[in-house]
């Protein structure tokens, strides 16, 4: 391996791969932080060249984090199906990152490609990548999950529909779900963030959310994201739930800080096929974000891009119906501003969708952090370009519960109209049927919410 | 710039606000006219002088902006009203809704912004501004701090992180997780050892979530734990602490619970949204998983008195099982 380069007569050199992962990313303040990132963009550069002349084999050779300690490295190094692997291992991550953008390479060559792959080569590719390279590549991806029913067809653009309420009053909540329904939302999920985490709660949200689904004869699938071990107490004492959700992390100390094992993941996943309302096969959600092992101080100094990698790795085992980055929420400390929280969007929407994961994003920004509703309205551009799955909605972009600002009804609507993309066919045909969509545009009655009163 | 207009002009807009009957004043005594949004002929700023204020110019009219052309003017003319604009607002803007009656009671039951129409498939320009004005007071709550007679009245003493300004406070969370050396010092000399209960406050992200909330909840929380017989030791205030800055405090006073009111992250409906961690002994190296948090504590969420009574059967539980968060749940079975 060759860890040293030469760059307008200044020599850089770079002792181990978690010091050259972290350096050739683009500028976080997250990397910042954890005392990690490079020094100039000179340096950046050169720690990007070292990376692209490296092969495939040196990165899995030389671990970030030893499958010996830790278990989200074990489950990612027992995914790599060897024959896909010893294909490619000789290759450079510049080699790989030519054959991604090759424009005879098809969506379904990089699916069988990324079985050879693990986390860290697909982190270590994108780290070559611009962001346009990232929309382009992802772009190629077509990754369809059904649960009740299936999303992610080329040319679609679903949405959940998080009709969050600050004291989780059930009335209050359904008036923003119809707000919603009404502007064609919530093909991906109807998911409610409660604000009491009680297995009381969850139960009262979950059957309000069946009822008004089954009422309305509405091609969807319902979700609270409480704590899996909530979420799982509540379906045992027979609440209707057609997914369960967990927020993830690239570290098995940090989802130990979350409460959660792979074991008690696999538990969650049986008991949702046993007990869950929805047809399948996918059933699980999880969220991730950059960021969240560095907070939980489970990062091991391995940057947050890379291990951000690795929660699709480790997502991976489970076969989810959804998955979303929440790119903006973690905070300045992580990612400073608009630029870092479109790079890093960008990235995990590549890097995910090249695990095979059937990928969503939450584009949002909370009220300390230096963005705007007109930056995130931007990103929401470059994903849909990029071809994202599924993007959050709240009413106005404002979750008046969780105090962060989101893509708002109106801006999915405005998305799909202005880059032709649809809902998810069931999905549509239902929206034709109560008269909010005809022939992919709203009606003119789109907007009203009182068209769900009885 | 002319200093005497502007203060004139500020004094009638102040004066202005104050006065109900708008249409009369304005023709009565031909003042400043802003913008009338009911007469779109007139959307030019036009702002004229009161003879009681004598700060006149030589045709007693001072233009401060028009679209259109002074010889283009004449047919739209300056009305010389004395009107100010109506404070934006998120309106019910959706257009023949099927059941306007619905429409009035549904968006009661939320603060979410819904009901609100289209323009196309973009919001309405007065919902759009409403928003973008809520953001900007809300990264204002961000900065700020908290008036030394709220914390002295509770008898709340006042210790420091490793922060030292708001800017590091934001970028350096673990500097925010440690107490300063003097920090630790002062409670050992002042608290209580081995108490029960002990409760922190911080104003975290929202100085004014302390400001609004902290008086309220903390008097009944303090009652209800009165009320189970539960004691607690000495309250005291962390400056720019953050939620795990808890962890420092248990491992010098070692309680069995600690309760920190601190103040979140501003929202666009409300900017003083107070939270209440708990956790059964933390201390270095407690996972984020065994806290618990009461969230959304604030006149239009939890209101703070509801909110500090329910707190105190929160805290017996987590005495009952000696377990707080995750691990709450599994040992409730």
């Amino acid at each position: 391996m060759i860890m040293k380069t030469r760059l307008l007569g200044q020599v850089y050199q770079f002792s181990n791969l978690k010091e050259l992962f972290a350096k050739a990313n683009e500028e976080k303040s997250g990397d910042r932080l954890a005392n990690i990132a490079a020094e100039s963009v000179q340096e950046r550069i050169a720690a990007k060249q070292v990376l692209a002349n490296l092969t495939i084999a040196d990165i899995r050779n030389h671990p970030l984090i030893p499958a010996e300690e830790d278990e989200v490295s074990r489950i990612i190094e027992e995914q790599v199906n060897e024959p896909a692997y010893r294909r490619i291992q000789n290759w450079t991550i510049a080699e790989l990152r030519e054959y991604i953008l090759d424009d005879t390479t098809t969506g379904e060559d990089l699916i069988r490609l990324s079985c050879g792959l693990t986390s860290e080569m697909i982190a270590a590719v994108a780290k070559l990548m611009s962001n346009l390279d990232l929309i382009h590549a992802a772009n190629k991806l077509e990754i369809i999950t059904k649960c009740n029913i299936a999303i992610g067809q080329k040319g679609t653009l679903a949405s959940r529909l998080q009709p969050n309420h600050p004291t989780d009053n059930v009335e209050g909540m359904l008036a923003s779900l119809k707000e919603g329904l009404s502007y064609g939302i919530g093909d991906a999920v109807i998911g409610i963030n409660p604000v009491d985490d009680s297995v009381e709660s969850v139960k009262r949200l979950l059957q309000a959310t069946y009822d008004f689904i089954q009422d309305w004869n509405i091609p969807t699938q319902n979700c609270v994201l409480a704590h899996v071990t909530t979420q799982m107490k509540a379906i045992e004492q027979g609440a209707p739930a057609d997914m369960i959700f967990q927020s993830i992390a690239g570290t098995e100390a940090a989802n130990k800080s979350f409460g959660i094992t792979a074991s008690l993941l696999d538990e969650a996943n049986q008991m949702i096929r046993e007990l869950g309302t929805s047809t399948g096969p996918q059933r699980l959600y999880f969220e991730t974000g950059q960021g969240s092992e560095l907070s939980a101080e489970s990062h091991f100094g391995v940057d947050q891009m890379t291990l951000e990698s690795r929660n699709y790795g480790f997502a991976k085992r489970y076969d989810p119906y959804i998955l979303n980055t929440v790119v903006g929420f973690i905070g300045p400390e992580y990612l400073y501003d608009s630029k870092q929280v479109v790079r890093a969007g960008l990235e995990d929407h590549f890097m995910a969708k090249m695990h095979g994961i059937p990928m969503g994003v939450d584009i949002c920004y909370t009220n300390h952090i230096r963005a705007d509703q007109n930056d995130i309205e931007d990103l929401g551009v470059l994903l849909t370009a990029a071809g994202v799955n599924f993007v959050i909605a709240t009413p106005m972009g404002d979750d008046c519960m969780l105090n962060y600002q989101s893509l708002s009804y109106h801006d999915v609507a405005t998305l799909r109209q202005t880059m032709n993309r649809r809902p998810a066919p069931l999905f549509e045909a239902w929206l034709e049927n109560v008269g909010i969509m005809k022939d992919g545009k709203l009606t003119s009655r789109a907007g009203d919410l009182t068209l769900f009163h009885k | 710039m002319n200093t005497e207009l502007i203060e004139s002009i500020t004094k009638l807009i102040i004066e202005k606000i104050g006065k109900p009957s708008e249409e009369k004043l304005a023709s009565e005594s031909g003042m400043v006219k802003l913008w009338d949004h009911l007469s779109p002929e007139n959307q030019y700023i036009v702002t004229g002088s009161d003879s009681h204020d004598g700060a006149q110019n030589s045709n007693g009219l001072v233009k401060l902006w028009d679209h259109v052309k002074a010889d283009e003017s004449k047919s739209a003319g300056y009305k010389e009203e004395n009107t100010i604009l109506p404070e934006l607002e998120t309106r019910i803007g959706v257009s023949s809704p099927c059941h306007p009656e619905a429409l009035q009671e549904w968006v009661t039951k939320t603060p979410a912004r819904i009901g609100i129409g289209r323009a196309g498939l973009r919001p309405k320009i007065e919902t759009w501004l409403r928003f973008r004005l809520d953001h900007g007071a809300a990264v204002d709550a961000v900065y700020g701090s908290v008036q030394q007679e709220l914390l002295k009245s509770l008898n709340l003493f006042t210790v420091r992180t490793m922060v030292d300004q708001k800017e590091e406070y934001i970028r350096r969370p673990d500097l925010g997780r440690k107490l300063s050396e003097e920090a630790k010092r002062t409670i050992r000399e002042k608290c209580q050892y081995k108490p029960k209960v002990q409760i922190i406050a911080s104003d975290g992200l929202s100085s004014q979530a302390i400001e609004k909330n902290l008086e309220d909840v903390y008097l009944s929380f303090l009652q209800s734990l009165d009320q189970l017989g539960i004691e607690y030791g000495t309250s005291f205030y962390i400056e720019k602490g953050r939620v795990a800055s808890m962890d420092e405090v248990g491992e010098i006073l070692e309680p069995e619970v600690v309760v920190l009111f601190i103040g979140e992250r501003p929202g666009l409906v409300s900017s003083e949204s107070l939270s209440a961690y708990l956790c059964y002994k933390p201390r270095k190296g407690t996972i984020e998983a065994d806290r618990m948090v009461i969230s959304n504590i604030h006149s239009g969420g939890i209101p703070p008195v509801e909110a500090g009574a329910y707190l105190g059967s929160v805290v017996q539980k987590i005495l009952k099982y000696q377990a707080s968060g995750v691990s709450l749940v599994r040992k409730e079975g």
